[in-house]
């Protein structure tokens, strides 16, 4: 059994000016000790995906239903506020972009740390000042004792982020929701702190869901990846093979419009055209379709499901939403000129 | 001659007060000896984590900050002793692309008043001639002609970003400084911008400061390439030399530290994690800024790093890069 299991999530949010359809139909498996990656632009729907299992989107305007939301076997959408509560910050934990504001500017580090385990664990607050300061400690924040008695302000961002991380980490949580962990932070602590969760992780196998629009952080964190697309999932496979051979228009866009460090530094930069679309008006057939170079007349009226394909080097099953993910894998495989037969290529490859 | 030549920049800010109308409690040093020079057409990147001071660097160029000390020269003229008035011909020559293109237009103005403006404030041409130049604006950076009268909010933020950048263009700049101009798009929108930036330099025969903290990004549009830390500069030097071989070991941790896309290649690579944080620069490490946290200081003798501070120079053997080090470099 998966840890997490999510089957169908919908998520829409009756505003004034129309129903924005944030979500609209997600499947998310989460095994014990991975990584998943969940990669999206802004308004794909990836951050209020997360927000939705912790149950901590605002209803109204929030509307959330899925077929099936179970957290080792537990159903989370018939848990009442308080079992959630005894869930969320204990078993899921859950690290924000933004370290200064999700942390409380009026309380010591040490008071905001200690509340979660007098909360969840019972514990007097001596007790958790003690087990505090050794989390801060596992987190490599220097002085740990005399940081608890700290404000946030007197924190640099990526001590606040180790902050937040030693608090989400306290209960020994199963999942850690990590939405845009290190987005604010600097490339050299960013670093630092990616390092860290991956060591925290082969200490305690928890399993990680990582939101972030950086493709270079997920290729560095993550076993799996998830591909968001105007609030559906357009492509899941394991991380090497949706890097290598991506089936989907939109993550084969995706990854070659980022210029790297060993990209071509004077060829033009390729470019997905357009604007992601409005969630409050979406398009007929597939979202993708004004923007994409691989359209046919099909998908402007009709929806692609996820559909199973088998990958040509590592045999894996991987799922793409597109009906032209055949004639794409054959275009790529053309494109890196090797003659691999498994794919079977009708038609070959448009720009 | 170079456009712009800036010589030994300081740009420090007072923070606190010792008594009600007392001398400033410290000095915020953000900017602390930077040399830099651009020539016309180039494109000169400046990288280099947050607080490192490249953002003041440009307020000061532009005249949004005055300069501590230091000169900064434009075509040969000293900006920094400028009246206010002598300040209004040469703010035409040099222009800011910002950040946040949500915050960086006014809400309550169409597009049309907003490119019209700077023509209005430099007072060339009529009405007129302004509207018709704000179209030619629009179109020049891929926007629909016809959403002339539209608002910001009705834009979305690679189109907002758009709008900033024919801003900058309407006076004809010589030079735009570019402040982390992609950085708050979306990837797929952010290639859109780079693409339309190189287009412009092209053809209007721009130079670019180009400031960014991406440095995939800054290695695609810049021919040159200044690291900047705490205030100073570390490395100058053209783009294939100091991506392909950098000199620092600041500048080697920072190309060390971006994650690349590449599943095979993260999972491999020997990277260098720096410890620490950025230090204060109310306070900075005595001798060379970095040393607190260079993993390459031990292979300098007599603890030198704490002690010195190296200037930033060619190396014995000449060459345009310059290093700021004193690790020996044979």
């Amino acid at each position: 059994m998966a840890l997490l299991e999510v089957r169908n999530l919908r998520v829409r949010f009756e505003m004034y000016h129309g129903t924005v359809l944030a979500v609209n139909g997600v499947d998310i498996t989460l095994e014990e000790g991975e990584t998943l990656g969940l990669v999206g632009e802004s308004g794909s729907g990836k951050s209020v995906t997360n927000l939705a299992f912790m149950g901590l989107l605002p209803t109204p305007p929030a509307v959330v239903a899925a077929d099936a939301m179970h957290f080792e076997g537990r159903d989370l959408m018939r848990l009442s506020e308080s079992e959630l509560r005894a869930i969320r910050g204990n078993e899921i934990s859950m690290i924000f972009q933004d370290p200064m504001t999700s942390l409380n500017p009026l309380l010591t580090i040490g008071r905001q740390l200690t509340e979660v385990l007098e909360v969840h664990k019972g514990m007097t607050r001596r007790a958790a000042r003690k087990a505090c300061a050794a989390s801060l400690e596992d987190v490599g924040m220097p002085n740990p004792e005399a940081r608890l008695d700290q404000y946030p302000h007197e924190l640099s961002g990526g001590l606040r982020q180790r902050v937040m991380i030693a608090m989400a980490l306290l209960c020994q949580p199963k999942i850690l929701l990590a939405d845009e962990p290190t987005t604010a932070l600097d490339v050299t602590i960013q670093a630092q702190i990616l390092e860290l969760m991956k060591d925290i992780q082969a200490k305690t196998g928890m399993a990680i869901l990582l939101v972030t629009h950086d493709l270079g952080v997920i290729a560095g964190m993550a076993e799996r990846v998830n591909v968001m697309y105007a609030g559906r999932l357009v492509e899941t496979a394991s991380t090497g093979a949706l890097f290598a051979r991506p089936l989907h228009p939109y993550t084969r866009g995706l990854l070659s419009s980022v210029p790297t460090l060993d990209s071509d530094p004077d060829a033009e930069l390729y470019t997905i055209p357009g604007q992601p679309p409005d969630l409050v008006d979406l398009p007929a057939g597939c979202a993708f379709h004004a923007r994409c170079g691989f359209a046919v007349d099909r998908c402007r009226d009709e929806l692609p499901d996820l559909e199973r394909h088998t990958d040509p080097v590592t045999s894996e099953a991987r799922f793409s939403a597109c009906f032209e993910s055949k004639n794409l894998a054959a275009f790529v495989k053309n494109a890196a000129g090797t003659d691999d037969a498994t794919v079977d290529a009708t038609g070959g490859g448009r720009p | 001659m170079s456009l712009l030549a800036i010589t030994d920049l300081h740009k420090h800010f007072p923070v606190g007060k010792e008594g009600l109308f007392g001398r400033p409690a410290a000095w915020l040093r953000a900017v602390d000896g930077v040399s830099l020079e651009l020539e016309r057409g180039e494109t000169l990147g400046l990288v280099g984590e947050s607080g490192c001071g490249k953002s003041t660097v440009a307020r000061v160029i532009i005249g949004l900050h005055s300069a501590t000390s230091g000169s900064v020269r434009y075509e040969g003229v000293e900006l920094t002793t400028l009246t206010r008035r002598e300040w209004i011909p040469y703010r035409r020559k040099m222009q800011m692309i910002f950040q946040d293109p949500y915050a960086s237009l006014d809400p309550r103005q169409t597009v049309a008043s907003i490119l019209a403006e700077p023509l209005a404030i430099h007072k060339l041409g009529r009405p007129r001639d302004r509207r018709l130049r704000a179209i030619e604006l629009l179109e020049a950076v891929g926007l629909n002609p016809r959403h002339v009268h539209r608002y910001p909010h009705e834009f979305s933020g690679g189109q907002r970003q758009r709008i900033g950048i024919a801003r900058a263009l309407a006076l004809e700049p010589d030079i735009i400084i570019c402040d982390e101009p992609v950085s708050a798009l979306d990837v797929s929108i952010q290639a859109q911008i780079i693409n339309l930036l190189e287009e412009l330099q092209e053809r209007f025969q721009l130079a670019y400061i180009f400031i960014a903290h991406d440095l995939a990004v800054v290695r695609h549009i810049c021919q040159r390439v200044a690291v900047m830390y705490l205030g100073r500069i570390v490395e100058v030097a053209a783009r294939d030399e100091l991506f392909g071989d950098p000199r620092h070991p600041y500048t080697r941790a920072l190309l060390s530290a971006i994650p690349h896309p590449d599943p095979e290649l993260e999972r491999t690579r020997e990277r260098v994690v720096l410890a620490g944080d950025v230090p204060s620069p109310l306070d900075p490490p005595s001798g060379c800024s970095f040393h607190p946290r260079c993993p390459e200081r031990a292979e300098v003798p007599d603890d030198r790093c704490a002690r010195e501070a190296p200037a930033l120079v060619a190396r014995a053997t000449g060459g345009a890069r310059l290093r700021a080090c004193h690790l020996d470099e044979s």
